[in-house]
Order: structure tokens, then sequence, then C-alpha cells
């Protein structure tokens, strides 16, 4: 398989601090890969770079072979990339459907199969339908964020922190959501703190310190390395 | 009782009037301010340039060209004031942008000043709009009836688009949250263009109203009808479009039932007063949102 994603040394500085100091990586097409590293490891940014939301100082990503390094976020979200925010931030004073609706806002057809195709992985949500945005859980939002970036029909979705702050027995549903997606055909990059629950569900795995990659291998590879395990499996 | 009301009856009808342009005006206010936490000062001056606009154009041309032109070339205005003095500032902080539009504000009455001589110029009587009709025993001009009519149309109109068009639910995110909106693909920066070229073609409509009720327009018409206006935006709970159309109809019918009663001197003095018992007694206004992230 041919990789969808290609970030060449990519530096990035946000809010005056070098935050990414030169990372490469690659996703592959069809996979599950994972960034996991602490507060401050450049995680956020990098996604965010990627989305379009900040400006890289130096380096390159490639998408589907087409450079979008600075490019905005309307271009990235319209080549197939969606990230799935940090918090969530679902639209509180917007109805779940409304939620639904404005994540495919830059398509044209008609939604009403794919919504129909987001209530069946979250049929909690159907249920849910004409409540506002706020008054959901935090389970229900996080699902509602990836319900909402699988409206724009993406090649790759891009999740940060989608465990923060759930429950565990909601981590696992949130988890088994995001295999499911994948076996539907959607490449995933996913960032997380919570590292084990991240290395079991990822094809591939790369570890950031301050701003760069220190490790990388399989999933299980990493789950078993002696400093991955001290440092964010703490055993 | 009905005694009273026939009495008072051209008062509360050129209130309800002149509430419906106040409205036309805050709609502007407070439709900027609950997008980009603007309070765009240069709105009122905006007013007062579409009735200048309106003064210069009937002067050479025929009222059917006249008033489109006026409402374009208003809209223009305000897209290029948008895009030229807060669109370059849209990280800086917000009192910066608040200073640039108390600047285009000034910048606005000086060409006003310097395009009038600072002569008062005679607003020109819109034919059908400016005939007199009897109301109820009440003689009035047609513009006083028509004005609450227009406004509630074209409010109507706008919750509708906001509510139910895709335009409007991009504006509805932006204003709650710009990265998200971005990242759904929203341009952050034609939705804003947007808010301004509504707010600016409301406050052309509203223009053509309020002078063909007042007939002259100076440089410095737009202040007091863009305070006012401003008021009634606070008293509704500026972003909340219902509570500003409320608040201006409010405003203009208390301002003329006062002067009704025989107390003009003190009907600017009430929105006034108003406005400082608002922000003592209910800062966020009757609608305004539960969050405290205000300038």
């Amino acid at each position: 398989m041919s990789n969808i994603l290609e970030i060449k040394d990519l530096h990035v500085s946000y809010g005056g601090i070098k935050a990414v100091k030169g990372i490469t990586f690659d996703v592959e097409e069809g996979s599950i890969i994972t960034l996991i590293g602490s507060n401050g490891a450049g995680k956020s940014t990098t996604l965010n770079t990627i989305a379009g939301l900040i400006k890289p100082e130096s380096g390159s990503i490639f998408f589907e072979g087409n450079e979008i390094t600075g490019k905005d976020p309307n271009f990235i979200v319209s080549s197939g990339i969606t990230l799935v925010p940090e918090g969530r931030k679902i639209f509180p004073d917007m109805t779940v459907l409304e939620n639904l609706k404005i994540g495919a806002y830059l398509r044209k057809d008609d939604l009403s199969d794919d919504i129909e195709w987001v209530y069946s992985l979250f049929p909690r949500l159907k249920e849910r339908s004409w409540q506002l945005g706020g008054t959901l859980s935090g389970g229900e939002q996080q699902m509602l964020a990836v319900g909402r970036a699988l409206m724009s029909k993406p090649k790759l979705i891009m999740m940060d922190e989608p465990s923060l702050g759930l429950a565990p027995i909601v981590v696992r549903d949130i988890f088994s959501i995001i295999r499911e997606i994948n076996k539907q055909g959607t490449t995933i990059l996913l960032i997380e703190q919570n590292a084990n629950m991240a290395l079991k569900t990822a094809n591939h795995a790369y570890v950031l310190e301050t701003g760069r990659i220190i490790l990388q291998g399989s999933g299980e590879e990493l789950l078993g390395n002696e400093s991955v395990r001290a440092a964010y499996l703490g055993s | 009782m009905s005694d009273f009301i026939q009495a008072n009856l051209p008062y509360l009808l050129a209130g309800i009037s002149v509430g419906g342009q106040y409205a036309l005006i805050a709609i502007g206010y407070t439709m900027v301010y609950g997008i980009l936490r603007l309070i765009n000062f240069a709105h009122g001056d905006v007013f007062m340039a579409a009735g200048l606009i309106m003064v210069f154009a009937a002067a050479s041309l025929p009222m059917y060209i006249s008033i489109p032109l006026v409402i374009i070339v208003t809209v223009l205005l305000g897209f290029v004031i948008e895009r030229v003095a807060y669109k370059p500032l849209r990280s800086a902080p917000r009192m910066s942008v608040m200073i640039s539009a108390i600047g285009v504000s000034y910048l606005i009455q000086n060409c006003a000043l310097y395009f009038t001589g600072g002569l008062p110029r005679v607003f020109p009587s819109i034919p059908w709009l400016t005939d007199t009709v009897t109301i109820f025993g009440a003689i009035t001009k047609r513009v006083t009836v028509i004005t609450p009519i227009i406004t509630l149309i074209l409010v109507v109109a706008l919750v509708l688009f906001i509510k139910k068009t895709k335009v409007g639910m991009a504006m509805r995110a932006v204003s709650r949250d710009f990265q998200t909106s971005q990242l759904m693909g929203i341009k952050i920066d034609n939705v804003i263009s947007m808010t301004f070229i509504i707010g600016c073609f409301l406050a052309a409509i509203g223009a053509l109203l309020y002078f063909s009720n007042y007939q002259s327009v100076i440089p410095t018409s737009g202040s007091m009808p863009g305070l006012k206006a401003f008021v009634a935006a606070v008293f509704g709970g500026i972003g909340s479009i219902p509570g500003a159309v409320i608040g201006a109809f409010l405003i203009g019918i208390v301002e003329n039932i006062i002067k009704g009663v025989g107390w003009t001197t003190f009907s600017d003095a009430f929105t006034f007063v108003l406005l400082i018992v608002i922000l003592m007694v209910k800062p966020t206004g009757i609608f305004g949102e539960k969050k405290t992230d205000k300038v």
C-alpha cells in the first residue's frame, strides 16, 4: 500500500515556542497511525499544521502525492483530510443534526445516506438528533465530533486526544468505533496521551518528545518497549 | 384611556416607525458584535453615508435607479471598510480593532463634511413614501406606516436565513468558534464579509426610511440614530437579533411618547438613562448570552 500522507522535516513554531523541531513520518493508506507523547511534545501542533490552522516554518506535507504545505484549512478539508479537534469542539447551540450537516459544509450532494450511516455507527446520536449539542454528555459529544468529521467523507481523519476526559468504558466504545471506521476504508492518524489504548489500536506508532520523533515501530513493538512502558504506560 | 391613545396616536405611530428604523441599524451592530466581538463604531456613519449617497444620486438619476444604487454602494462601503480596516487586524487585540472602527467613523464623517461643505443637504422625497395618509384620524406620512412593516419582513427573512440556510449555519458556527469553523471548511473571511454586507444592506434601507422622515442629512446625522441603535442592541443583549429589534422598538416608542407628553427635551436622555440602568442591572441585556467575556 502507498502512503496517503508524508511529512518531511516539519518545523513549526507556535506561540513563540518551537513546538515541532523537524519531524518526518508517513501514514500508510488504510492504516491507523498514532503519535504518542506527553503534554507539550508537539502532537497537537503537528495535527493543527497538517489541518492548515498553523503555517509551518519549514518542511513539507504531501497528501496523496500532492504538496499541501501551508494551504488553508478550507483547501485541506476539500482535499480529504479532517481533524477532530482536541476537546471535541462541537457547536453547543446547534442541534445534533445541524452539527452533522455543518461537517459536510463543503459538500453539495445529498447528505441523507451519510447522516443515516453516522446514525448507524452512533445510535445514541440518532435518539438525540434534535437535542442541542451542548446538552450531550462528554462521550456523546466525542461521538458527535467524530460523526461530524465523517460527514465530509474524508480519506484521512486526524483525531486529537479523543479519549480526553472520558470514562474508561466510553473510551473503549470510542476506540471500537475508530477501528470500525478504519475497517470501512478511512485512514486514521491518532494522537493520544492514553498510550496503552492507542498502541493497542494502531498499526504503526511514533513517539514524540519535545518536538522530535524519538522512537517508532508497530503498536505491539512499542507496547513491549522498556522505555515506552516506563514513560507512558506507568509500568 | 381611549382619549389618551387618540391624543397620542401620532406619537405612537412615529415611535413605532422610528423604532423600526433604529432596529434596521441595530441589527448591523449586533450581528457584527456576534461574529467579531467588535462594536463597529462606524456603523452609524455608514447609515449617514447611505442618506448622503441618496442625496447625490437622486440629484441626477431617476428614483428607480437611485434607490438600488444607494443600497449597492452602501453594501460595498461596508464590505470595503471590513476588508481595509478590520481584516488586517484579525489577530490583533480587540482594542486595536475598536480604535480602527473609531477611526473609520471619523473618516466617513470628514469625507461627508468635504462632500457637503458642511451644509445640510435636503433628502429627496421619494414619491409614494412621503405621501400623507390618515390613520384612525391621525395624519402622517406613509413612510411612518410602511417602516415597521418593512422592518418586520426583513427581520423575519433574516432570522429564517440564519436558521435555515447553509450560509446562516456557517454564520452561527463562526460566531461561536473561528477555529472549529475553519476545520469544517468554512472560509471565515467570507462569512465576516457576509455579515457586514447584511448589516449595511439593512442600514441602507433604514437610512432611506429615516431620512424620508427627517428630510435633511448632515455629516453627523448618523451619530444619534447610531447611538440609539447601539443602546437598543445592548438592551436586547448584544449579539441577539430579536433582542436588538425589541430594544429598538421600545426606545423608539418610549422616546416619542415622552415627546407626546411634552417633555421633548428629555426624550434623548431617556435612551441613555436606559443604557446606564441596563448596564447596572443586567449587563447582558434581555436576550444576552450568559457568558461574560465581553469588552
